[in-house]
């Protein structure tokens, strides 16, 4: 319930001072103009952990997302905020290239990671899932027991044969996804049995048994109560201390309150990235301002 | 419109609603009243076919045995040679000694043709078992010739004229006479159960049509349900979305409405003309249902398939399962239920067919009970077939019997269906 609380203040200090400081800068800086469509901000960071250049991705002959650079730094959380359809979520796919499970997407542009194209043809995706986790807007656990949807993952990649190693992984990854104190009685029940919340908190543990790198969340509260919400926004903060996240979202408090980097997106555009403060109380671009001031979206 | 509006009273919808309330009711009651008689049509045919099976057929899980008095001579069995003895001339001997005024040949053969041919085996069988027995005199429960056993159930009227029925006026007296000694009774019908086909409708049995039907099936559940599911995998889940693959699914859902004799010709010409593989045997039957069997099983599958949440399937390529991995740890175990529904529904569909295996030569007479798949052999439907052509009237309900039979199997299918569905099933 403390999680709960403080988020709540926090965001009731955050946006009446938001709000005030953004139509104070309104009046002052002149905005980028709204028919212009390159990214302003701030795209690239020192030492990053992946580097997305030229990316371009059409579904049949519709382009999703247009020309994109963006970087991913290291444990840093990264939020994508922007209208329905505006290309954030295909965007997030491309990043572990879940996109090639779509018969008519065609993904063209290289995203470097440790210096390797993962976009390349030449890559095998099953290890690139296993280092770049994904977390989905519905909850989606296995059903079978608890213990069996954190364990599938090691499973199949090796990671663990010896039965304490396995209990261990098992037990960590509860942890770190702070669930284990409300399921560790009950390990062998099926997972789908959970409350909405801790079904995603599961899905997360899942996530993380497999020690990825990165993480990628696509809306992953977006099915859930502001309860739920509030602990799987604890545990992002926890979890960008060992990991990078990148979240979609569709709640501007919600990447407000979490990301270091927000990037705004507009029908298939990258508009505008900079670091949270600066986008939420100083957007440079015209469309930013828009949409982050509730003027549309 | 608008004028029309002015001119009446203004109308509320809710007016309009209740006015139209009967009406809506009494077509619902109506629709309602249609449903239900349609069931009760059904219900109605599904008695009467039953009745009208069950009626006919109960008589043949019972059959007439009849009660001799043998004297085993040493003369006429050899202790050394047990195969070798005239048993069915003991037999007669028994006849002739319980009615001795009767004299003439024709008259003898109406007598012998009494027991059943059979009779003379089963007492072989006695004194191989019990050969301390030659030289005494024995009784035996033999079985009675098929007439006798229809006359005996009551199917045949003993008020008609004697040239109009089969049993005569003496066999009548001499069944009449066994009756008074209590030397004629019905037993429970094993030979139904555990012999193979035979000209004789009370030494006739549906054992070597079950052994058969079983090869059958297992051969085509053997080759249809892997072919078939695996099949259903690579076009539900790897096939690249072309014309090819577009060309080949409407083909599959052809072949599942081609008349199956089709199937039987094109497993003539196939498997038996140009491979050579042996008529009549179980192993070229399973061929030739697989091939009828197959589009059914593709097509469920891949419905069931279809039906699992892609979410699920996301969820392990998320964490870096290979499509392989995804699809045997968690599509098909949610998917089964459904694959296991069409497989036996296929299966059951497989086990009444007979017009492919006529083409085959499953239609044979074979009296041995088939040891293997490559044996020849006959399956329940053509079984059934063959003794609904037979002019005798036991095998009249024998026919029926065997119906019996072949809808306890369809049933106890479903049934395994229908637990393996309930097993199988989650929730998610």
């Amino acid at each position: 319930m403390n999680v709960e609380q403080e988020t709540g203040q926090k965001e009731m200090e955050l946006n009446p001072a938001q709000t005030k400081e953004a139509m104070d800068l309104q009046s002052k800086t002149p905005k980028v103009d709204r028919e212009n469509r390159e990214t302003v901000g701030d795209v690239r960071v020192d030492d990053p952990r992946m580097r997305c250049t030229d990316i371009n991705v059409h579904y049949g002959d519709k382009h999703a997302i247009k020309g994109l650079n963006l970087d991913v730094g290291k444990k840093e959380i990264l939020s994508m905020i922007g209208p329905s359809g505006c290309g954030k979520s295909t965007f997030l796919r491309c990043l572990n290239r879940m996109n090639d499970t779509i018969d008519s997407c065609r993904v063209t542009g290289t995203i470097e990671m440790d210096g390797v194209d993962i976009n390349g043809k030449s890559i095998d995706v099953v290890p690139l899932r296993a280092s770049v986790g994904m977390v989905f807007q519905k909850p989606n656990p296995f059903p079978k027991s608890i213990r069996e949807n954190i364990l599938f993952g090691p499973r199949i990649h090796g990671l663990a044969t010896d039965k304490d190693d396995l209990e261990e992984i098992v037990v960590n990854s509860l942890k770190k996804a702070g669930l284990w104190d409300e399921v560790k009685d009950r390990l062998d029940q099926p997972g789908t049995g959970l409350s909405g919340g801790q079904q995603q908190r599961l899905c997360i543990a899942r996530t993380i048994a497999v020690e990825p790198e990165i993480i990628l969340m696509d809306e992953p509260c977006s099915a859930l109560d502001p309860i739920s919400t509030a602990a799987i926004e604890e545990l992002m903060l926890e979890l960008s201390e060992s990991y990078s996240i990148c979240i979609v979202t569709h709640s501007m408090q919600q990447a407000a309150r979490v990301s270091n980097r927000t990037a705004y997106f507009h029908l298939g555009d990258l508009i505008e990235v900079g670091t949270t403060d600066q986008v939420f109380n100083a957007p440079l671009h015209q469309l930013t301002e828009d949409y982050i001031t509730g003027r549309f979206g | 419109m608008n004028n029309q509006q002015a001119d009446t009273a203004p109308r509320r919808a809710i007016d309009v609603i209740n006015a139209g309330m009967d009406r809506r009711k009494r077509s619902e009651k109506r629709f309602q009243l249609l449903g239900k008689l349609s069931i009760a049509l059904a219900i109605g045919f599904l008695a009467m076919l039953l009745g009208s099976i069950v009626s006919k057929g109960y008589g043949a899980f019972q059959q007439t045995y009849v009660k001799l008095d043998v004297h085993l001579d040493a003369a006429k069995i050899d202790a050394e040679n047990l195969n070798k003895g005239n048993y069915s001339g003991v037999i007669k001997e028994g006849l002739r000694n319980m009615f001795p005024d009767v004299s003439g040949r024709r008259e003898k053969r109406k007598l012998y043709s009494l027991v059943s041919q059979s009779a003379a085996y089963q007492l072989q069988a006695k004194v191989i078992e019990e050969p301390g027995l030659i030289g005494q005199a024995i009784s035996i429960w033999v079985p009675a010739d098929d007439e006798v056993d229809v006359f005996f159930k009551g199917h045949i009227n003993r008020d008609i004229a004697e040239e109009d029925r089969r049993i005569k006026d003496n066999q009548i007296r001499w069944i009449d006479h066994f009756i008074e000694q209590n030397r004629i009774e019905k037993r429970f019908n094993t030979t139904f159960f555990n012999a193979g086909d035979s000209r004789n409708p009370e030494s006739a049995g549906i054992w070597g049509a079950v052994v058969g039907s079983f090869y059958t099936l297992l051969v085509t559940l053997l080759l249809s349900f892997p072919v078939g599911v695996a099949s259903a995998i690579y076009l539900e889940e790897f096939a690249p979305k072309n014309k090819f693959i577009d060309f080949i699914e409407v083909n599959i859902n052809n072949l599942a409405a081609v008349p199956s004799i089709i199937f039987g010709l094109l497993g003539l010409a196939i498997f038996i003309n140009f491979f050579g593989l042996p008529r009549s045997a179980s192993f070229v039957g399973g061929l030739v249902l697989t091939l009828m069997t197959l589009p059914t099983i593709i097509i469920s599958s891949r419905a069931a398939l279809k039906s699992v949440p892609p979410s699920i399937k996301q969820a392990a390529l998320g964490v870096g399962a290979s499509p392989m991995q995804a699809i045997f740890y968690h599509v098909l175990p949610l998917a089964m239920p459904g694959i296991l529904t069409g497989t036996i529904l296929g299966m059951a569909q497989a086990l009444g067919e007979s017009a492919p295996l006529l083409m085959i030569g499953m239609v044979a007479f074979i009296v041995d009970i088939p040891a293997g798949i490559f044996d020849p052999s006959t399956v329940l439907p053509v079984q059934i077939f063959l003794w609904a052509d037979s002019p005798e009237r036991a095998f009249l309900e024998r026919t029926s019997g065997a119906i019996m039979v072949l809808l306890g199997f369809l049933v106890l299918m479903n049934m395994v269906a229908v637990i393996l569905r309930k097993q199988f099933e989650r929730r998610w």
